[in-house]
């Protein structure tokens, strides 16, 4: 998907946008029928329910619950990595492979030019129809996937590239193999080295965040959410089904998990929230894009700015200062 | 549920029922392996291994301590670090309500234990995860006295030994738990800047993201008998590829065989193997 806006006839819309979906439809005919017979002057009329429309636009996502969110952020229309990757960056060579086993095509990665930049990009990267879903694996990495980055972290310290990751996956693959190769010290390990390495990293959530398998390309510098993209320890219908003995209760689980841009940023968990068009990201591609790469190209420059030590020891402070507790003493 | 379903939970539990009867609470214990009807001192005294099949109990974090550290110079760290209820988590209970249920029952603030000790004279920082606190599970609290535990031991020049048994993150805490591997992995990196050694012990059970961040990175990893350990949990796992998972899937010595862990211990010889490490990677010389 290039960044071009879908019609009503080609978007897919989620059960809580069916009245939306309706008019917009409505709308669509009769422009239709209107460009047919331009004897007819219904202008006035469209005009009317284009209007009634951004309305019931802007009071649906005004009012969306968590659960909502969550499936904005897992609409199948969605902007995906490759897709921020051909807008935002010129010359980019996909690299492959974690040297050790294989090539995960859950994540992508390369070296590329942001606004002339050289950077390193490294992101989650789901399919659009069936057969690429499956190739993609629905975005869940595998340890070789994970490996992957861990390497292209390494090439970008050692070239001083800054990375750039965009995160956007249900989480960790839960599979045979993804065990048997070490699933938890692939993620473990990226933490650990993203923890000290030696370039500025931001990231961007700009779908799911989907628990360890997220936080594997999360260890930033400046972590930035998209409005309605979310970020969970544990999937709400996985929660749902442990504490609720119910994947029914999803939404009730969504909503206390506290999952979205806006809980996480009042929790000092996020540093900025890109906001979204009316709608969501899939309504106008390019929009977001442009929101991403001013927020991208100002981030850079602070940190492109900051001396080594004080970057690392800025990360490093962030990271300790993770987590809400009582204490009676000084560390 | 229709009224066949109930017949055969009334049978089992007339079954259960007659079985707890014929074992008197405290007393007796039956190995959860072998079914060996054990005595309840006999059992302790053998840490909680089985005498007779060597089925590795699940042991407390206290009585971990006391069986790890040498008796002198044993000092708690961060037990002032309690924890709070951030994002008023609810489901069918609220956090709060069962953060003080287990803190009735367990009679420990939260699931992680910090302590300065030695063990065989080396001088070391143990954490050591108890699984009754809520399945052992990482909040901010065990993320915020692991970091102590480290920082403790960088400032004192010991080693630091981790004893994982966890099923994973504390989902009541939302992504503040998310974090906490991210914190405890990165105060990792300044134990190994300070040449100190970490010594990771995975115990029944390591899994969820407790073993996706530190319990995965220790210098030397230990892991004791049959003790379960992985990143997904197997139902998660068998309901994803719909397929029966292999024998001994995620058990320690399927990690030991695909070249996940260095070794597996039993636990009656953990103290003596830990110092044998420590004190060669520390290279402390030992008392002939």
């Amino acid at each position: 998907m290039s960044a071009k806006r879908l019609t009503p006839s080609k978007l897919t819309y989620l059960d809580f946008e069916q009245p939306i979906a309706e008019l917009e439809r409505r709308i669509e005919a009769l422009q239709v029928s209107h460009d047919e017979h331009a004897a007819l002057d219904i202008s006035k009329e469209l005009e009317q329910l284009q209007k009634k429309n951004t309305k019931l636009l802007q009071d649906t996502y005004q009012n969306l619950s968590a659960w909502q969110i969550s499936q904005v952020a897992r609409h199948p229309q969605r902007p995906y990595t490759l897709d921020y990757i051909e807008c935002l960056f010129t010359d980019f060579q996909e690299l492959h492979g974690d040297r050790a086993y294989s090539d995960d095509p859950a994540i992508v990665g390369g070296i590329a030019r942001f606004k002339g930049i050289p950077v390193m990009v490294i992101g989650h990267q789901k399919g659009r129809d069936i057969k690429e879903r499956q190739y993609r694996n629905f975005g869940m990495p595998r340890p070789e996937g994970y490996r992957k980055a861990l390497r292209l972290f390494r090439l970008a310290e050692k070239f001083h590239l800054p990375i750039i990751t965009l995160i956007d996956t249900p989480g960790a693959y839960p599979g045979i193999g993804a065990e048997e190769r070490g699933q938890s010290e692939a993620i473990a390990r990226n933490l650990y080295v993203m923890a000290e390495l030696k370039t500025p990293i931001i990231g961007i959530v700009i779908g799911e965040g989907g628990s360890g398998g997220a936080l594997a390309l999360g260890v930033v510098d400046q972590l930035n959410m998209l409005q309605y993209s979310t970020y969970s320890v544990i999937s709400p219908e996985g929660c749902a089904s442990i504490l609720w003995k119910s994947a029914s209760k999803a939404p009730e689980a969504a909503e206390t998990l506290g999952i979205t841009a806006e809980r996480l940023k009042g929790l000092g968990l996020i540093d900025h929230i890109v906001s979204e068009p009316l709608g969501g990201a899939h309504r106008c591609p390019e929009e977001v894009m442009e929101r991403v790469s001013n927020a991208i190209a100002q981030q850079l420059k602070t940190l492109q700015a900051k001396k080594l030590p004080q970057l690392l020891e800025t990360r490093y402070q962030r990271l300790m200062g993770y987590g809400k507790f009582k204490s009676t003493s000084e560390k | 549920m229709s009224w066949l379903d109930k017949i055969p939970q009334k049978i089992k539990r007339a079954v259960d029922s007659a079985q707890r009867r014929n074992m008197p609470e405290g007393l007796w214990h039956k190995c959860d392996a072998c079914q060996t009807v054990l005595y309840r001192t006999d059992l302790d005294e053998n840490l909680e291994v089985c005498p007779r099949c060597g089925h590795h109990h699940r042991l407390g974090a206290r009585d971990r301590l006391n069986v790890l550290l040498d008796e002198a110079g044993r000092v708690e760290i961060g037990s002032d670090v309690t924890p709070v209820d951030a994002l008023k988590f609810k489901d069918s209970k609220t956090y709060a309500e069962r953060m003080k249920a287990a803190q009735r029952d367990v009679k420990e603030k939260d699931a992680l234990i910090v302590m300065r000790g030695t063990v065989e004279a080396v001088p070391v920082v143990a954490a050591v995860f108890e699984f009754k606190f809520m399945g052992g599970s990482m909040g901010s609290v065990v993320g915020e006295r692991f970091v102590r535990g480290v920082q403790d031991a960088i400032n004192n020049k010991s080693a630091f030994i981790c004893i994982s048994a966890s099923g994973g993150a504390r989902m009541q805490e939302g992504l503040l738990s998310l974090m906490q591997m991210a914190k405890t992995s990165a105060a990792l990196t300044k134990l190994s800047e300070a040449g100190l050694p970490y010594i990771s012990v995975l115990t029944d059970p390591t899994m969820g993201g407790v073993s996706a961040s530190f319990a995965m990175l220790g210098d030397v990893i230990v892991a004791e008998p049959n003790a379960l350990i992985g990143f997904a949990g197997p139902r998660v796992i068998e309901q994803t590829v719909r397929e029966t998972l292999p024998e001994g899937f995620q058990r320690a010595e399927f990690l030991l065989t695909h070249g996940a862990i260095d070794m597996i211990v039993d636990r009656r010889e953990m103290r003596t193997r830990l110092s044998q490490l420590l004190s060669s990677l520390m290279n402390i010389s030992k008392a002939a």
